[in-house]
């Protein structure tokens, strides 16, 4: 008994620290300091109603490329809501409206002539729940690229190929390409989730609570991940596991819900956004220190 | 710290245990209610055991003497020896094909419509709820329906009482119904599927085709499936659209001219045989009744089996 608990507690730190090899490897890799990096998303004054119930005000921060940025915060304080915004998810709700602005690169998402299915073409969102199509695991990666234009068989082949590389499915996949998405297992259909969304090249992978619906030895795969495509792509996650986001992100956004004292009102609003580390250690608001200790939420 | 068991406790925890978990006496109401309820399902079984048997025992002379004939004939109200159902079973077969060319199309597509793309306004809750009437509306209002505007349509065409005029009039029958089935099999499909779509950058056009219509395609077959078993059984409509009762002679006409000529449908010859005097008109109801359900349970058989097939598939 005691010896897999021990094994347990060494997996567990080789994870860690393996997590912590790649975020410093990647920072490095980068270039190091905030300076050199972009700003993908600009996000000011963000609100965003359903109906006439307002559930998200005052959101302003910056999602920086390459970065991992994690939104935390207790359950029903917007953070999905905010996620949401990033891809234009949020048109599916008929009745939400989003106020405020929020510029990719520059450009207004919200925009009277932005498209969004091109918005989403470029910023791609991992659910939840893993969400494969019934389909086969091979047309789950192709349909994507193949909306946009690529045709070709041998081409398809290399995408379906480098996306599974990529979120680590591929040997364990490769010689059932052909059977049913559906017949994988938890981790492994959010994985395939993950490479089909990789197979369409995003600039931004948005991930809802990825592993919310996964076992510890999965989400150890997905963070690890996560570590992996950061070099090449910018990611926004949404998490309930406080540990998670101080393990696998750079930045961290706290949610919190604030309660209207005369119309008994929820609304959730942006506390602090600051680097994981200062999130972690010494966040400039006590809610956040309250939150993150386990005192509050 | 020693942990205890019943047996080291002397026992009493064991027996106040057993006296808890011990059934009290039988429980009459849940016996009761499941008797009843299996009752129930065996009378409504029962009723229609009852009723194939007994068409089947009524037909028994006709199968007997003259099956083959009896089923390739023409009409004959009059003369029961000559009376068959040929015409019938073809005009039935075409009446459905008319249907399943009209209905299902244009249902399909008014349902995808209504689901995927109108919005929650008030216009479009009020089509949904009128559409859900008009599946409540009594056929013999379809009939007059296709008296007054298929018949008319079709005027050039043996005076617009073909074949034509009383599938169009079925067609209208059952479309409600083929809207209603078809908008609950896409309303199945979770929503996690279209956001996966959209997430990859498929226009709404594109996730509907390629993943929502697929998915529902099970639930949709199933639907158009039994309403063309509806639309095989229904007399009414075609009777006020002007299917022959009487005597119909097709001897040597081509297809196109059968086509464009007067027509009959099985649930017409019924009616017709039934109001003969006679005892041989009694046998032909019947066979013709045998001939019909079995068509409908075939089709409902086939509902069945495709809703199967795909479903295994995925």
């Amino acid at each position: 008994m005691g010896q897999v608990e021990d094994t347990r507690v060494a997996n567990m730190t080789d994870h860690e620290v393996h997590l912590e090899a790649t975020a410093q490897h990647r920072s490095v890799a980068a270039g190091g300091t905030d300076a050199d990096r972009a700003v993908v998303f600009e996000t000011r004054d963000l609100e965003v109603f359903y109906g006439d119930f307002r559930a998200v005000r005052d959101v302003s921060l910056d999602i920086v490329e390459h970065e991992i940025t994690a939104f935390i915060g207790p359950s029903g304080c917007g953070k999905t809501t905010v996620l949401r915004c990033f891809d234009r998810m949020n048109d599916l709700i008929e009745s939400a409206r989003v106020e405020g602005t929020i510029l990719y690169h520059g450009v207004d998402l919200y925009g009277s002539n932005v498209d969004a299915v091109e918005v989403r073409r470029r910023i791609g969102m991992v659910f939840q729940k893993p969400n494969p199509f019934p389909k086969s695991i091979y047309d789950n990666l192709a349909f994507g690229p193949k909306l946009g234009g690529v045709k070709k068989k041998s081409e398809l082949d290399d995408i379906v190929e480098s996306s599974l590389r990529a979120s680590a499915l591929w040997d364990e996949v490769k010689d059932r390409l052909k059977s049913s998405a559906l017949g994988l297992s938890g981790g492994q259909q959010q994985r395939l989730c993950i490479a089909r969304c990789v197979a369409v090249k995003p600039d931004v992978i948005l991930m809802d609570e990825p592993c919310s619906a996964l076992d510890p030895i999965a989400t150890a795969r997905i963070e690890e991940l996560m570590q992996e495509l950061a070099k090449e792509y910018t990611i926004v996650i949404v998490t309930h596991n406080m540990q998670q986001a101080a393990r696998v992100s750079d930045r961290t956004a706290f949610f919190t819900t604030d309660v209207n004292e005369e119309s008994d009102r929820r609304t959730g609003v942006l506390v602090e956004f600051n680097s994981t580390s200062k999130m972690f250690s010494n966040p400039d608001d006590s809610r956040t220190e309250q939150y993150v200790t386990g005192r509050f939420g | 710290m020693a942990l205890t068991t019943p047996s080291s406790m002397g026992g009493a925890t064991a027996r106040s245990v057993t006296e808890g978990l011990t059934r009290k006496g039988l429980d009459v109401r849940s016996k009761v209610v499941e008797t009843v309820l299996i009752l129930m399902l065996t009378l409504s079984l029962l009723v229609l055991m009852v009723l194939i048997v007994d068409l089947f025992i009524r037909s028994w002379p006709v199968w007997t003497s003259r099956a083959g004939d009896f089923l390739t004939t023409n009409l004959n109200s009059q003369n029961a020896a000559e009376a068959g159902i040929g015409q019938a079973i073809r005009g039935t077969l075409i009446l459905c094909v008319v249907v399943a060319v009209v209905a299902f199309p244009i249902g399909i597509a008014c349902a995808v419509y209504l689901e995927e793309y109108s919005s929650t306004s008030l216009f479009a809750r009020l089509i949904r709820v009128n559409v859900r009437n008009l599946a409540g509306v009594p056929s013999i209002v379809y009939g007059l329906l296709g008296l007054a505007i298929f018949v008319k349509a079709l005027d050039n065409w043996n005076g617009g009482r073909n074949v034509f005029a009383g599938g169009l009039a079925l067609s209208a029958l059952v479309l409600p119904i083929v809207v209603i089935t078809t908008s609950e099999a896409l309303r199945a499909v979770p929503r996690s599927i279209r956001e996966g779509a959209l997430g990859v950058g498929a226009t709404p056009w594109e996730t509907i085709r390629s993943h929502v219509l697929p998915s529902a395609a099970p639930g949709i077959l199933t639907g158009t499936v039994l309403s063309l078993a509806r639309a095989a059984g229904e007399a009414a409509p075609i009777l006020l659209v002007g299917a022959a009762t009487g005597l119909l002679r097709t001897g040597s006409q081509s297809l196109v001219e059968q086509l464009q000529g007067p027509f009959t449908a099985l649930p017409v010859v019924i009616f017709s045989y039934a109001r003969q005097p006679g005892d041989e008109f009694r046998e032909l109801t019947a066979a013709a009744s045998l001939v019909l359900l079995v068509m409908v349970l075939i089709m409902n058989g086939v509902a069945i089996w495709l809703r199967n097939r795909y479903e295994k598939k995925w």
